[in-house]
């Protein structure tokens, strides 16, 4: 097996246990004193066949599927930080592969397949529940882009329905559908398959299924340089030393513009704080997701019971993990024009994350100007969905050292021809 | 109604004044000054809830707002509340409670069988499990999941209650009223400071309110009554109680919210805003925000009648309220001491005081035994007997070193509470919002501030001087200070007051108290978190598993998530986790603290911008006379326009025909205006156009208009409209109608970023104009009657502009179509819009004169291949592809797009292009948005239904407006297709979902297409 030179530094015990009901009886009996790290504690060797920058969803379910898919186990994730605590820790935890675009659904449409068995994958329940995204529409023009979407949808293979104003209601009882509110309610396309996911689990249950396989996931080892030779890269400079790579992937999300300048590579990114928050735990009060861009607002609730609130990115940009409290009151009138009922309700927390916004808010996923350096970044608000297709595309790209036929079209170079993917959806009617 | 835990005297409650409500349906009666809490308290009710995954029962931890047990569903319908902390709810008349997340009642919670598999419900239990069979997950697991948790209800009605929102601005921002803001207060309004004193609490004083303190020799309350006239009396201070700050952002921005009538009975106060959002903007801020005390970590430490010590001497003292008649006392420091003492005076019994530490502070021990208390030193409560309320404590003595014990068997202590102390933790909350860098201090045991990032000092116990003579003083010199910094130097220092000193003495920091069996083995729990259940045993079981990074760990176990944000719990869990790493809580740092410090409702944060409010919306001078004439309207952005205009009985396709013959046939009338409109002045304006827009100016006459695209860097349409010139530096510009802000942003963005040199100024102008745009055949005629200027083809081309005469008002016409008719738009100052439009319609009455709305509006320039942004493009569109390659200057050296149009992809020639579709059968009108595909007869397209099909389907375009176009009495569509303005005559197909439709391409003009009529 591959996996073994890379387990080498794992001492001697069983690293894993298969995750099931009957293991969880079992240590119960030893009063759960037998369980082992979730994910090896590695530190960085010398060398490795793919360094992955970055340990994120998207950097660890691309070591995954190295791993997996490609039976490349020589690897490491180098992460500054503990893993899964930027963008992945930081989401509305939102599932849908809704897309207008034939190049964009096709990539979200893969990821949405993978979410689909994912926790069986893994063995490590990501809790993702298909309970069903609906976009409303509030006027001539949103009714326009949703029939649209659904038509293309479809052709594509994709689920994706139009619901009327009743039908909006029927699904999600509690919208306030009144004709004479400020922005009724016109409709809404439902897509079933949309839902949401435990964003923890996603980043630990991808760490530890690759980490099984053997990759090192290198925690507090973060990236300050990248070495290159010929215009060739060759390993990466880090807090714990030098690290040779015979490929280099780069998943920073936030602050890829920050890595990929260590290659001297200028991005076409912008990075927005975009903020979110959650009420005080409730008893279920809303099945669904839901989605306004017209009123520009989405909420759904955990398993915990907390309603999640998510809106627009914050204009300026930056790179504190912190926004203007303006963009929150803003959302909650939004979220009140939807449900005047939960006016009396509560926010408990707030809080920021650092999306990279490219000029048509599709993902750059791909090849570099530098040989040997890869890199995937640019998802903007959406990059939490895609984090399995994300991961399982990279790896392609990553093992066979070219794009995958579903993120050619994402590549870095369209910038220069043109040929965008301008994903920034429903433009108003503006007559 | 008998109160049998009430005191004899004493309080700040009003014994002569009682307030009766219910609990759990039952009726009780408690006194004016009372919180829920202590009215529960002193009817002895201890069962107040259920915790969130075991269902254990709950009862009352603390008395302020970090309690994370005693959570209520407060009152009904659209009054009700989940999640009401009992302590901080003020009793008032007819108050209904009840318990939360129990079932059928809190005495007997069906829930409560979670319990029994608490050994397989660890921490992080769902992660491990409920993934086989697959489709379980949403048809069992995850619903059980769903039901058993979230505790209270949401509210399923609308609000009966308004919010609102105020800005402030001060010199000194004092949050917090206890001694040390007090202080603060009075040392900064002292020297003339404009100040802000902000306190969560219905009176000022702080944790003064349950001491028994002195201050100068006096009791400390008097010390407060003083301050506070003082400060009533200053003009330039402002005292807000009831009201909690709960957002620090930068640059001193804080925000709080204000509690204004949940103290008064429900719907007592009338049309006053129930709670109001402060946004504040200090010069300087002090902290003097207090602390929490910590719970003490040991078997069985949930039970109802475990309460923190501090909490049980509040309710004493304060609110003359017993939480037991025997109460047994366990601390690890000083500070439960005091409160031993004033519950024994206040008539409980203390069977003992178990100290951890092998000795208390000075003259405790003294004062304990004049009061007749034992105190078992180095002692440990090691279980609790009881379930739904305490009924003893087991105790044990500690070796002297380690976790040994000195005993070989707990003896049993009968009591019916426990008030337990583990120290005391900075509410450093505010301060690490602010992005303020923590310390931990060893000896005290807690986090302190330690480097500021913004204008701003921490005083008194948040800061981690919890003796009342150190709160005092530090709260003056930050006061003058913070004033001074404000620019007021002070005129004299003010003297400290003298408290009398209670050393805080030495804490023994034991963050999980030993029991009879390790943490996770037998059945007690080691409560940690206690809302979310989270035990001494599941952060070792996280520690075990890898999760040792706070974060990580409080993500795991859901510690500190709860809707207390962990004030009680965060300390110990890091505390638990340094021992298991075995480094020290430093080294592990904390978690992020993130606003707001307590929940604050939605409507609080939303204020007014709710219903109608929401969104402002605007409305055109000629509003009311549209509403007169039963027009329906539709939103554009923030307008309301006219949509079309029925008459009784009549349906929108016929009133739109109707409009759509009025404005071929003779005359209509369409209110245009929404159109964004702005003013360019300036000498270098024709310049500034010229890198805006595709088409040059230079050659521009003054008096004549021009359609214009502007496009994005990508070289995308952005937008379109008019531009006229006005003058030899002036234009008169036109948007969309939604676009019109963005629009005149990104102008001023390049203005201001990219060309500051160019002498040019904007200004929005879209309400100053009420623009009456007049199209069809009759146009000249009736507009003849109104004006002198002269109208005809020679005098006034299409596509003039002049300064005119209208109807008497000075009034400027453009001469420009968009119907394809006939039109002049007539533009006067819109406090005169009205005027204009009744003249216009008494000219045109002859005529049969009628007015169009936007949907007739759509039609009309369908029929003729106009497009409209955003319908006709989507940001994926240049102007080539709508056949607009003629208005991109091939000459100017540089506007914004240029570039863009040589990039391969963007200078392709199959690209989508716009179109006309025609459909084989007339009376069919294809759907918009309908997707567009080659002739096929794969049944998967042509034979319909709603499903995806099984493989996707190459797309080629879609139909971007559609209509019946009554001129041509058939359908006409607009698309875009690839490759389109080859393939005119092409047949195409739109697989819908009721069956394939076949339709042939066309050019996009439907209709006059030599343009004589617009010209004519």
């Amino acid at each position: 097996m591959a996996c073994f030179s890379a387990m080498a530094g794992f001492e001697g015990k069983r690293s894993m246990t298969r995750y099931s009901a009957l293991s969880l009886l079992k240590n119960a009996f030893s009063h759960h004193e037998a369980w082992a790290p979730a994910w090896r504690k590695a530190e960085p060797r010398d060398s490795y066949d793919v360094v992955i920058i970055g340990g994120g969803g998207h950097g660890l379910a691309t070591a995954y599927y190295l791993a997996k898919v490609h039976g490349i186990t020589n690897v490491a994730v180098l992460e500054r930080g503990p893993i899964g605590l930027g963008n992945t820790g930081r989401n509305t935890t939102i599932v849908r592969s809704n897309y207008l675009w034939d190049e964009s659904a096709a990539l979200y449409e893969k990821a949405l397949s993978l979410w689909e068995g994912l926790s069986q994958d893994l063995n490590y329940n990501t809790m993702f529940s298909q309970r069903g995204v609906l976009n409303l529409a509030h006027n001539h023009g949103d009714v326009l882009e949703a029939q649209r979407r659904v038509h293309a949808l479809r052709l594509n293979g994709i689920d994706s329905e139009y619901l009327s104003r009743d039908e909006v209601k029927a699904f999600c009882p509690i919208i306030d559908i009144r004709p004479d509110v400020r922005y009724p309610v016109w409709g809404g396309t439902l897509q079933r398959r949309g839902g949401s996911a435990r964003h923890d689990a996603v980043a630990w249950g991808f760490a530890r299924a690759a980490s099984e396989r053997g990759v090192d996931i290198c925690e507090r080892c973060e990236v300050q340089g990248i070495r290159r030779e010929g215009g060739k890269v060759v390993g990466v400079e880090t807090s714990k030393g030098y690290i040779k790579a015979g490929k280099v992937g780069i998943v920073t999300a936030g602050h890829s513009g920050v890595v990929a300048a260590m290659a001297d590579i200028r991005l076409p990114v912008e990075s927005h704080p975009l903020q979110a928050l959650v009420s005080e735990p409730v008893k279920p009060i809303i099945d669904c997701v839901v989605m306004s861009n017209a009123v520009h607002v989405y909420v759904s609730q955990s398993d915990k019971g907390e309603l999640v609130i998510g809106a627009g990115v914050d204009a300026y940009t930056s790179y504190a993990q912190r926004g203007s409290f303006h963009v929150i009151e803003h959302q909650m009138g939004a979220l009140l024009e939807l449900f005047p009922i939960f006016s009396r309700m509560r926010m408990l927390r707030q809080w920021g994350g650092i999306v990279d916004v490219t000029p048509d808010a599709s993902p750059i996923i791909g090849k570099t100007p530098v040989d040997n350096l890869f890199i995937n970044c640019g998802w903007g608000t959406g990059g939490f969905k895609a984090t399995p297709g994300s991961g399982w595309v990279f790896a392609h790209t990553l093992a066979t050292g070219q794009p995958h036929a579903i993120n050619a079209p994402f590549a870095l170079s369209r910038f220069e021809t043109g040929k965008l993917i301008d994903e920034h959806g429903a433009a108003a009617v503006a007559h | 109604m008998k109160q049998p835990f009430r005191t004899a005297q004493g309080g700040r409650i009003d014994r002569s004044r009682p307030v009766f409500f219910t609990f759990n349906g039952r009726q009780y009666a408690g006194h004016a000054g009372d919180t829920l809490a202590s009215a529960l308290l002193a009817n002895g009710v201890h069962l107040v809830g259920r915790s969130f995954k075991y269902h254990r029962p709950r009862g009352i931890l603390s008395a302020g707002c970090e309690e994370p047990s005693a959570l209520v569903q407060l009152e009904k319908g659209g009054l009700t509340e989940p999640n009401m902390r009992a302590p901080v709810v003020e009793l008032y008349d007819d108050l209904a409670a009840t318990s939360q997340n129990a079932w059928p009642s809190v005495e007997h919670d069906i829930g409560a069988v979670n319990g029994l598999l608490s050994k397989l419900f660890v921490a992080g239990f769902y992660y491990k499990t409920f993934m086989s069979p697959k489709s379980f997950w949403m048809k069992v697991y995850e619903p059980f999941i769903r039901r058993a948790a979230g505790l209270g209800k949401a509210p399923t009605e609308g609000d009966l209650d308004i919010y609102d929102k105020m800005h402030a601005h001060c010199d000194v921002l004092v949050v917090g009223g206890g001694p040390a803001g007090l202080a603060a207060a009075r040392a900064a309004a002292a020297s003339g400071a404009r100040v802000i004193l902000i306190d969560e609490q219905n009176e000022l004083g702080g944790a003064l309110l349950s001491a028994d303190e002195l201050i100068d020799g006096n009791p400390a309350l008097d010390w407060v009554a003083g301050i506070q006239a003082e400060l009533l009396a200053n003009p330039e201070v402002r005292i807000l109680t009831r009201t909690t700050v709960t957002g620090y952002y930068d640059h001193n921005y804080l925000i709080a919210a204000q509690r204004r009538t949940d103290h008064l009975p429900r719907r007592a106060a009338g049309k006053t805003a129930r709670q109001r959002l402060w946004k504040i903007r200090a010069a300087r801020v002090v902290l003097a925000t207090g602390a929490h005390e910590r719970p003490l970590v040991f078997a069985d430490n949930d039970r109802p009648g475990v309460m923190l010590a501090a909490a049980a001497r509040t309710y004493a003292n304060r609110y003359g309220a017993l939480v037991g008649k025997k109460v047994v006392v366990f601390t690890n420091n000083d500070s439960a001491y005091e409160a031993a003492f004033d519950l024994k005076i206040a008539g409980a019994a203390i069977p003992a005081i178990v100290d951890l530490r092998p000795e208390a502070g000075q003259g405790l021990l003294e004062r304990a035994r004049n009061l007749g208390i034992p105190v078992i030193a180095q002692g440990a409560i090691v279980g609790v007997k009881g379930t739904k309320r305490v009924a003893g404590a087991l105790v044990m003595r500690l070796a002297e070193a380690g976790e040994a014990f000195a005993d070989t068997q707990p003896a049993e202590l009968e009591c019916d509470a426990i008030a337990m102390s583990g120290g005391w933790s900075p509410a450093v909350h505010l301060f690490s919002q602010s992005q303020g860098k923590l310390r931990f201090d060893d000896a005290k045991a807690c986090f302190v501030p330690d480097v500021a990032a913004q204008h701003q000092a921490s005083v008194g116990a948040c800061n981690g001087s919890f003796e009342l003579g150190a709160c005092l003083a530090e709260g003056l010199d930050a006061g003058a200070a913070a004033a001074e910094a404000a620019g007021f130097p002070a005129t004299a220092k003010l003297v400290a007051p003298v408290a009398q000193s209670r050393a805080f003495g030495t804490i023994k920091q034991t963050w999980v108290v030993p029991s009879l069996r390790p943490v996770g083995h037998g059945k007690a729990k080691h409560f940690i978190d206690f809302q979310n259940d989270v035990t001494a045993a599941d952060v070792a079981l996280a520690h075990r598993e890898g999760y040792k990074h706070v974060e990580h760990l409080k993500r795991y176990t859901t510690m500190g998530m709860a809707t207390d944000q962990g004030k009680t719990s965060n300390v110990n869990a890091l505390g638990y986790l340094s021992t298991m790493l075995g480094t020290s809580i430093p080294e592990i740092g904390t978690t992020t603290f993130r606003a707001p410090y307590t929940p604050v409702t939605f409507g609080t944060l939303a204020g007014r911008d709710v219903g109608h409010l929401a969104d402002p919306e605007r409305h055109t001078p000629i509003h009311a006379w549209h509403v007169a004439r039963g027009a329906l309207f539709e939103d554009v952005g923030q307008w309301k326009r006219a949509w079309y205009y029925p008459r009784p009985g009549e349906t929108m396709e016929a009133a739109v025909s109707r409009e759509c013959r009025a404005v071929r046939e003779s005359v209509g009338v369409l209110d245009a205006s929404t159109l964004g409109k702005i003013d360019v002045q300036g000498q270098d304006a024709v310049t500034f156009l010229n890198l805006l827009y595709t088409s040059a100016f230079s050659k521009l006459e003054i008096g004549k208009a021009r359609y214009a695209l502007l496009c994005k860097e990508d070289g995308m349409v952005m937008d379109d409209g008019i531009v006229a010139r006005v003058g030899p530096s002036r234009f008169y510009l036109t948007t969309t109608t939604g676009g019109a802000a963005k629009v005149l942003d990104w102008m001023e963005d390049y203005l201001q970023t990219e060309w500051p040199h160019l002498k040019v100024y904007l200004t929005s102008i879209t309400e100053q104009w009420t623009v009456a745009q007049v199209a069809g055949p009759k146009a000249r005629a009736v507009l003849e009657k109104l004006t002198d200027t002269k109208l005809d083809k020679e005098s006034f081309p299409f596509m003039a502009v002049k300064d005119a005469t209208v109807a008497g008002l000075k009034a400027r016409i453009f001469r420009v179509s968009f119907t394809g008719e006939l039109s002049f738009e007539v533009a006067v100052p819109a406090h005169q819009g009205k005027q204009l439009w009744e003249a216009i319609f008494a000219a045109g009455d002859e005529f049969g004169i009628t007015p169009f709305g936007t949907e007739a509006m759509h039609v009309l320039r369908a029929e003729k291949g106009f497009i409209i942004v955003g319908q006709e493009t989507d940001a994926t569109v240049t102007p080539q592809d709508l056949g607009m390659g003629g208005m991109v200057s091939r000459l100017k050296p540089d506007f914004v797009g240029k570039r863009a149009y040589t990039r391969a992809d963007t200078a392709r020639v199959d690209r989508k292009q716009l179109v006309g579709l025609l459909t084989d059968e007339p009376q069919t009108v294809l759907p918009e948005g309908a997707q567009l595909v080659e002739v096929s007869d794969d049944p998967a397209l042509t034979k319909g239904g709603t499903s995806p099909l099984p493989a996707p389907v190459p797309m080629i375009g879609h139909v971007t407006s559609s209509y019946w176009s009554p001129t041509l009495g058939r359908s006409i569509a607009l698309a875009l297709v690839k490759g389109g303005s080859a393939r005119h005559g092409q047949v195409i197909m739109a697989p819908l979902t009721t069956g394939a439709v076949r339709c042939t391409i066309t050019g996009p003009v439907f209709y006059d297409a030599e343009g004589k009529r617009a010209n004519g």
